[in-house]
């Protein structure tokens, strides 16, 4: 009966000298890791988006958050003249970065997507194009 | 320096206001240290770090805190016994602080040809050549540990809450019970010491082995875990039992009235390990490098680090193990350690 109580006693002298797992977070910053879903970007390849807006990312979202208008360019090919994600819909789930086949879109590392209104939540073409 | 009052030299009297003044900031001080400092151990237990944001390593934090208390609003709730309501904060915390009036923190000291002891209720009598103090020393904390019950029965009962009324009857059955045991507890040490004066008691703990601690093993460790029951501190902690009593006693108190609840629980470890420390840690003894009130600060401390050691290991008492540890463990060891002490003392 008194063991057990003296066991407790000596484990959490023992965790008092360890190094703290805490992360003083707005010093220390955490480097998520490479698979991490955050915020999305729109990848770049001869300085214009790869989108064709084939519509696959739209209709394979759960949750809904992507708009996506198609337009025709200079050459005649379709690209995306309007592309839109409303962050405060979004899961995060990756699904669009899989369904689409000119791998167009991936998501980074970015996850603080704090802001002020809620219009500011939904990331334009141009806020969401690969930063280089 | 000549002049006389009431028969004592003017010393005595400026002695003991400097007495009073040193040892109430130094208590305050400590209370409020005692809270980053658990704070900061729990964490620590953890894995965690603790407060960090303010001032370096949260340093600040227990100013913060006592500035943000201070500053909040004072609620009195419409249906709450409003004389009772507030007199229940200075009864918990008044007699949590004045427990150290009898405590023996030092060796006699000399000021100006005047011999001084370092214990507030105290003085020395040239003409007897020793140091007179209050003869019921052990009896007078034992009396202000069961008044400050009443502080926590009566804010229980004054705040008209189911909760807070839970708490305050919890508070007082469990006084009762442990206050049994540790008053037995520490019964074999008067058996051994024959004094219930704390200056005679600590003068008998002289020598690393003359500690009460090793002539009462037993004694010890049931005084300290009856104490710890009897200032609700965890795993004792019912009467304010976040989790199923919302704060209990303490749930419709605000701003500095609930701040005098928690320095009153704060002051109460401080004071239960100061009592623990004279009557069985050889008080302010020790080896002769630093003075004696260093050791008994430091044999102070480091019982309130086991308090904190405690509450960072163990989960809270259901309420009828609590009884029954009272009533059918500690009692009856202690009627036993008693006994045993008797046949073996002499």
């Amino acid at each position: 009966m008194i063991m057990p109580l003296i066991n407790g006693l000596k484990i959490t002298l023992k965790h008092m000298f360890m190094k703290p797992v805490t992360l003083q977070y707005p010093d220390e910053r955490p480097t998520p890791s490479p698979n991490f879903r955050g915020l999305h970007a729109l990848n770049v390849s001869h300085n214009k988006a790869k989108c064709v807006a084939c519509y696959l990312c739209p209709t394979v979202c759960p949750a809904k958050c992507i708009t996506v208008e198609a337009g025709e360019d200079a050459n005649h090919d379709k690209f995306a003249s309007v592309y839109e994600i409303d962050m405060l819909r979004c899961i995060f789930c990756g699904y669009c970065v899989e369904a689409c086949p000119v791998d167009a879109i991936k998501m980074t590392q970015t996850f603080e997507l704090a802001n002020y209104r809620r219009e500011d939540f939904v990331f334009t073409k141009e806020t969401l194009l690969e930063k280089k | 320096m000549g002049y006389e009052l009431f028969g004592l030299p003017m010393i005595y009297y400026i002695a003991m206001v400097v007495k009073v003044l040193v040892v109430f900031v130094f208590v305050l001080l400590t209370v409020a240290y005692a809270t980053y400092a658990e704070r900061k151990i729990i964490g620590h237990m953890q894995v965690r770090l603790g407060p960090m944001r303010t001032g370096w390593h949260g340093l600040l934090q227990p100013i913060a805190d006592g500035v943000k208390l201070f500053f909040k609003e004072e609620i009195v709730p419409s249906q709450a016994d409003k004389f009772a309501f507030l007199i229940a904060p200075v009864i918990a915390l008044v007699p949590a602080f004045i427990g150290f009036a009898v405590i023996p923190f030092g060796d006699t000291v000399e000021v100006a040809g005047y011999k001084i002891p370092l214990q507030i209720a105290a003085f020395y009598d040239t003409a007897a050549g020793k140091v007179i103090d209050l003869n019921v020393g052990v009896l007078y904390i034992l009396a202000l540990a069961s008044v400050g019950v009443y502080g926590i029965v009566l804010a229980g009962w004054a705040s008209n809450s189911k909760y807070s009324l839970l708490g305050g009857l919890r508070s007082s059955a469990q006084m009762i019970s442990y206050e049994l045991a540790a008053g037995l507890a520490i019964i074999s040490i008067f058996m051994m010491s024959e004094s219930l004066s704390l200056q005679k008691i600590v003068a008998d703990q002289a020598g690393l082995f003359g500690w009460y601690v090793f002539k009462q093993p037993l004694a010890f460790i049931l005084f300290f875990i009856c104490s710890l029951a009897e200032i609700n501190r965890t795993p004792f902690d019912l009467p304010e039992a976040e989790t199923e009593l919302v704060s209990g006693f303490c749930t419709e108190y605000s701003s500095m009235k609930y701040a005098m609840f928690f320095m009153a629980e704060y002051a109460n470890m401080i004071t239960v390990c100061a009592v623990t420390t004279t009557l069985f840690l050889g008080g302010w003894h020790g080896p002769a490098f630093l003075p004696g009130w260093c050791w008994f600060v430091a044999k102070v401390y480091f019982l309130i680090f086991v308090c904190m050691w405690i509450r960072a290991t163990y989960p809270r008492y259901r309420y009828d193990q609590l009884m029954r540890l009272g009533w059918k463990v500690f009692l009856p060891l202690t009627l036993l350690n008693i006994v045993v002490t008797g046949f073996i003392a002499r």
